[in-house]
């Protein structure tokens, strides 16, 4: 079952940034210029991948590059570390794994 | 030819060390994975955020302040040499092993000092394997560095000083907080009174910072299970101090008792190990002042759990011991003896008020997921340990966690508690598992593409 898209994140402070855009799964998202990876993403839905060893979905746990829960995939290119990656104009984000992996 | 001090870590404890080497005339080399010299409490938001660091520091804004200052100058004036973004992998004879944004790196060295700093203490509660829970670390820095939080109702649980300070903030930051769970009873903090009153103003500020959450804090807890759907979490279920049973909904929780000291690298660099009862872990040895193996020298919550202020502190000190057995001109370390004992009873108060729930731990059904990387379970756990013994190594290769992506960071300490309990012996002889690199995953081809020397042309 696809949780509902709703974000995850609240903006309490900061929100006169400028906007970035980018995409998640081809549908387009929008985030803030500074925002990681994992803000960006969990202020348009609520995961950011599917865990590979259970049903719920994972949306990170420490922030801080310890426990490697946050890593994505990106359409073209390296997976990333959604909590130390700054979210990027354009970049494309798969919350799976690309089929055609490499 | 001058000495080769690396630094890892550009917290308070490595930033401090920085400072005294280049006292001394020497021109460390301080490794560092953020992109910004800070650490985790005086983390800075990246460029274009605005609020002042009063906002974002509250009462420590000057010394963050100073700090990032500081080390900013060093680095402008080419005191130091920052290499940001990087993380130690491992060590060979070469040196240090650093993945760097543009690839893997050898940094040689004389002398190492390590400033690894402290993750979050954390205990599994049922149900925490859920989206939406995260640790209390995370949600300081979601607000500190990004202004976000991290649902939109939210419960913060465990123990520690952190859990007051990130309520407060939020709070104050415009938050939903729904409810503060302690499991420190108020017996077990008037037991650390007279601990923190070795910082008096310290302890005074915890006890306004209290009073102000008012009827959402609760001491004495009993944290039941985690709620939890297809999109996360929906609630807590906990029992107060007085046995009755509540169901608090939020979509987040905030977990952490208290700070793990990162040791492994001071693993890899040959450093020994003893099981502390205060912190209910395993601490690297060393002297007064750090030294803890030949040539390594630790300091800050990576070698005793004192906060910030102490980081200041044994960052020094680590920097003198490092001098002092180079032969070279060192600072007079006496001031900085004299405040490690007041910090270190202030922090043995701490520890006694906020103390591991290991009686919690010792009873969580088996159902409970343990290790939240892989999934593996207190019944797995314990199974494995009655057909495999109960030694954390053998436990780890036979049953799989610690194994996962954070590498025992988050369910060590708690597999121990468990295993020992399951045994029945005592947590320090289930044993300490053994440090590997690399100690943060490293893609594939940062393995297979040579690695670069610092100050080699390539
Ligand atoms: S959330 Fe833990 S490494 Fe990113």
């Amino acid at each position: 079952m696809t949780p509902a898209p709703s974000p995850r994140v609240r903006r309490l402070a900061e929100t006169g940034r400028a906007p970035v855009g980018f995409l998640i799964d081809g549908q387009p998202a929008s985030a803030l210029a500074g925002d990681t990876l994992l803000t960006a993403i969990l202020a348009n839905v609520p995961a950011l991948r599917q865990s590979e060893f259970g049903p719920e979905p994972r949306a990170g746990f420490c922030l801080m590059g310890a426990c490697q829960d946050c890593w994505v995939w990106q359409k073209d290119g390296p997976r990333l570390r959604a909590c130390s990656t700054p979210v990027t104009d354009g970049l494309h984000i798969l919350t799976q794994p690309p089929e055609t992996w490499p | 030819m001058t000495a080769r001090v690396a630094i890892v870590g550009a917290g308070p404890a490595g930033i401090r060390a920085a400072e005294t080497l280049v006292g001394a005339g020497l021109k460390p080399v301080v490794i560092d994975e953020g992109a910004r010299a800070g650490g985790q409490i005086y983390r800075r938001p990246p460029p274009g955020f605005t609020r002042p660091p009063e906002t974002l520091y509250g009462s420590e804004a000057p010394k963050a302040r100073a700090l990032h200052a500081l080390f900013d100058g060093l680095v402008e004036s080419g005191k130091v040499e920052h290499l940001a973004q990087s993380a130690v992998l491992g060590i060979d004879a070469d040196g240090l092993n650093v993945l760097r944004p543009e690839g893997r790196q050898v940094v040689p060295y004389d002398r190492l000092i390590v400033a690894t700093g402290a993750t979050d203490r954390l205990a599994p509660v049922p149900g925490w394997q859920a989206a939406g829970v995260y640790s209390l670390g995370a949600t300081q820095i979601a607000l500190k560095a990004q202004g976000v939080a991290l649902g939109q109702r939210l419960v913060l649980a465990g123990s520690g000083p952190l859990l007051t300070l990130v309520a407060t903030q939020l709070l104050k930051a415009g938050a939903d907080v729904a409810a503060v769970l302690d499991t420190a009873s108020l017996g077990d903090q008037a037991a650390g009174a007279a601990g923190l009153l070795a910082r008096p103003a310290l302890a005074l500020r915890g006890v306004a910072m209290r009073a102000r959450l008012g009827r959402l804090y609760h001491a004495g807890v009993t944290l039941e299970r985690i709620e939890n759907d297809a999109r996360g979490v929906t609630a807590i279920r906990w029992t107060s101090a007085s046995g009755v049973e509540s169901r608090t909904e939020c979509d987040m929780v905030g977990l952490g008792w208290h700070l793990r000291a990162e040791t492994q690298l001071a693993g890899l660099a040959g450093c020994a190990f003893d099981y502390s009862e205060t912190w209910a872990q395993w601490l690297p040895r060393s002297d007064r002042l750090g030294r803890a193996a030949e040539g390594v020298y630790l300091a800050g919550d990576g070698l005793r759990i004192l906060g910030a202020d102490g980081a200041e502190v044994t960052g020094r000190l680590a920097a003198i011991a490092c001098l002092q057995d180079l032969g070279l001109n060192a600072p007079d370390p006496v001031a900085d003896l004299k405040r490690l004992v007041t910090l270190e009873r202030f922090a043995h108060g701490i520890a006694r008020a906020f103390p591991w729930p290991a009686a919690h731990l010792r009873a969580l059904p088996d159902a409970t997921v343990v290790c939240r990387c892989e999934g593996v379970t207190a019944g797995e756990l314990r199974s494995v340990a009655d057909y495999g013994g109960a030694e954390a190594n053998r436990v780890k290769s036979l049953g799989r966690t610690s194994m996962g992506r954070c590498q025992g960071r988050y369910c060590q300490l708690a597999g121990a508690e468990l295993i020992a309990a399951h045994a029945n012996i005592d947590t320090p002889a289930v044993g300490r598992l053994r440090d590997q690199a690399p100690v943060r995953p490293a893609p594939v081809g940062a393995w297979v593409n040579p690695a670069r020397t610092a100050g080699r042309p390539d």
